[in-house]
């Protein structure tokens, strides 16, 4: 039991960033926009906030901060070119989304080979201190996120125009909603959300960005805003339950009653779990009606 | 003159094809861009794709035929992952899964190499049909949820991809000898080596995997072209409703669609396990071969022909990225030039919207002009 205990600040370590970018994917689906380049904006994040660190560490205190910022408006920056794709250009979401994926992996380790000379970014000597009771900071900014998002879907005038725009978008535009602005908005956020959540990742779990870094928490935090039925609290539930199982995967060997079971188990929980609860609430519809399907004008 | 040029311009962005040579072209522009910007000489670049197509060094004068055997190695994969993603996508279907279920067949294939007889000839046949089957099924159960439980086939098939990553380096573990990164080796006969095309290319790896590929695209173009079950298919893609009210069984079509998208795949992982290894590998990650198969599938718009030559194109890609590295260029610009082109390829809905946009305005000319 003392185990499981002590095992709350790594758990929390990586739930944070699941968290934080499913959020985000949560709030650009809500608006009508699939985004499956979650993974591959962490990534982007996590190669900006592991280089600007490692230049930074050395002269300022406020080096963390500056790199989970420098990751954040990374994502933002990259998450414009899956806008410009899916809302200004009708382009296929999934295809745009496969695109950047593919182009993340490639734009990080080409930059890190200019910038280091080798595929990975150059180790920082410290990443960011945990504080009260071993836990770090990313958990509260992850926890201020959750509440942020709830507060503005569903008690702001701007989430229900914003919910509207991934219902239904023609009813949207009629009431005067600029849908395409919306949505633009929404896969900007989900762009810096993932940036960061990139940003906290690298900077908590491992001392540098390589291709490897993210291994999949992107789509874990897409499946967690499945199986977490698009709405905040079931998100952030679906996330720390995905996130134990990560965590149990690595830090099973410590717990005596679970040895008999492979890490494999663990690894592959998520992806079951969303899989038969995909099967299990199909017919009832959950998914934001207009997901992934452009907006056109009509009559124009 | 001019205006034949411009109505030729206008004419070529209607057909995918000549949309997909132009998003190649603007893709290599930008990656040549980038290598310029970054300060190294793109020339570099292109005498490692030279070399890789023709196996001629130009730079030292040297030809060897291996570096050709290695592209045609790299593209098999390739193409098979990128039929496997066509193939579904002729019916509507968006597989991300090509990853999962190329590694079910890779895991598949291993098995066999390692416990079956050790039989010539009918070693690797089995491998093969066994992988295939095994790819078959994991696809088949993504387009079984989908027309049952509209379960959506691309959050499932990510997921399925994570399922069969674990699951395979589970089970590969538990082979006898196995450590963390490989199995036993297994005999011999489970091997695609081919002696005759190892010599033809200098002792490259190239293996029966390239007649497997060959084979698989001649399937391929049959099916969806030749077959009732291949217009049912494309009848579905075109419109679902359209081919419902028609007596097509829509869901049935599904399913199908998917049993042959995951077989291509399943091949896939069986060529790169007998063909380019001689023991069995737990996976450290993906290969992502299934990944890339989706932007070769968009290049070649999801034809046979086109399937192939794109395949060969990003086969291509991947076999210079040594060659590039030792002549200073950064690799991975491969892959930034493969994630713009499918990037540019999603746009073309913006070029339909734009030939609206000019349909639209010639209409409303015309009309005024008859006015007048």
């Amino acid at each position: 039991m003392n185990s499981l205990i002590a095992m709350i600040p790594s758990v929390l370590m990586i739930v944070s960033p699941i968290l934080i970018t499913a959020i985000g994917g949560m709030i650009s689906e809500r608006a009508g926009v699939v985004n499956i380049a979650l993974e591959g904006l962490m990534g982007i994040g996590a190669f900006t906030a592991a280089t600007v660190h490692y230049f930074l560490e050395p002269s300022t205190q406020l080096s963390v901060p500056i790199a989970l910022s420098a990751g954040l408006a990374a994502g933002l920056v990259f998450s414009l070119i899956h806008a410009l794709a899916s809302v200004t250009l009708n382009a296929d979401q999934v295809i745009s989304g496969t695109g950047i994926n593919l182009l993340s992996i490639g734009a990080t380790a080409f930059l890190a080979q200019i910038i280091f000379k080798m595929e990975r970014t150059a180790p920082f000597r410290l990443g960011m201190m945990p504080g009260l009771w071993g836990i770090y900071p990313t958990a509260w900014i992850a926890l201020v996120i959750v509440l942020i998002s709830w507060f503005i879907l569903y008690k702001r005038p701007f989430g229900m125009r914003l919910r509207a725009c991934g219902e239904h978008p023609q009813a949207a535009a009629s009431a005067g909603i600029n849908v395409r602005k919306m949505r633009y908005i929404a896969v900007m956020i989900s762009g810096a959300l993932a940036g960061l959540a990139g940003g906290c990742l690298v900077l908590t779990q491992t001392i540098q960005y390589t291709i490897y870094t993210i291994n999949g928490a992107g789509f874990i935090a897409l499946a967690a805003v499945s199986f977490g039925r698009w709405l905040p609290k079931g998100v952030a539930g679906a996330s720390l339950l995905f996130g134990t199982a990560v965590a149990l995967a690595i830090y099973m060997v410590n717990i005596q009653s679970l040895r008999f079971l492979p890490s494999e188990f663990f690894s592959v929980m998520p992806y079951i779990i969303t899989l038969i609860t995909l099967i299990l609430f199909s017919g009832k519809e959950y998914a934001p009606r207009a997901a992934g399907q452009p907006y056109e004008r009509s009559g124009s | 003159m001019k205006k034949n040029t411009t109505s030729f311009i206008y004419k070529a962005l209607a057909s995918d094809a000549y949309v997909s040579i132009f998003v190649v072209i603007l893709g290599f522009l930008l990656g040549t861009i980038l290598v310029v910007i970054v300060g190294k000489n793109p020339a570099g670049m292109y005498q490692a794709m030279l070399q890789t197509l023709t196996g001629l060094d130009i730079t030292r004068g040297v030809w060897n035929s291996r570096y050709i055997g290695e592209w045609l190695t790299a593209s098999v994969p390739l193409i098979l992952c990128g039929l496997s993603m066509g193939f579904a996508a002729r019916t509507g279907l968006f597989n991300i899964g090509a990853e999962g279920q190329y590694i079910m067949g890779l895991t598949v294939a291993q098995f066999v190499a390692l416990y079956f007889p050790a039989v010539p000839f009918l070693h690797w046949l089995v491998a093969l049909l066994a992988a295939g089957l095994a790819g078959a099924l994991w696809g088949g159960i993504v387009g079984w949820m989908k027309a049952k439980f509209s379960v959506s086939e691309v959050v499932a098939t990510i997921m399925l991809n994570y399922i069969a990553f674990f699951f395979s380096r589970w089970a590969s573990m538990q082979i006898p000898g196995a450590n963390t990164y490989k199995t036993p080796n297994f005999p011999e006969t489970a091997r695609l080596s081919s002696p005759l095309l190892e010599m033809l290319t200098n002792g490259s790896r190239l293996n029966r995997g390239l007649w497997v590929a060959l084979f698989c695209v001649l399937i391929y173009w049959f099916v969806i072209e030749k077959t009732k079950l291949g217009f049912e298919l494309r009848a579905t893609g075109l419109n679902k409703e359209a081919a419902r009210y028609a007596g097509i069984k829509v869901t049935r079509s599904v399913t199908t669609s998917m049993l042959f998208a995951g077989m291509f795949a399943g091949l896939a992982g069986a060529a790169v396990a007998l063909g380019s290894f001689n023991y069995g590998r737990v996976l450290a990650g993906y290969d992502n071969y299934g990944f890339n198969g989706i932007a070769v599938a968009l290049v070649g718009n999801s034809t046979a022909g086109g399937t192939l030559a794109s395949g060969l194109l990003f086969g291509m890609l991947a076999s210079a990225q040594p060659l590039m590295q030792s002549r200073q260029i950064p690799k991975e610009i491969t892959w930034i030039i493969s994630g713009l082109v499918v990037v540019l390829i999603s746009l073309r809905a913006g070029v339909k919207m734009f030939l609206d946009w000019r349909a639209r305005k010639l209409a409303k000319e015309l009309k005024e002009a008859n006015h007048e």
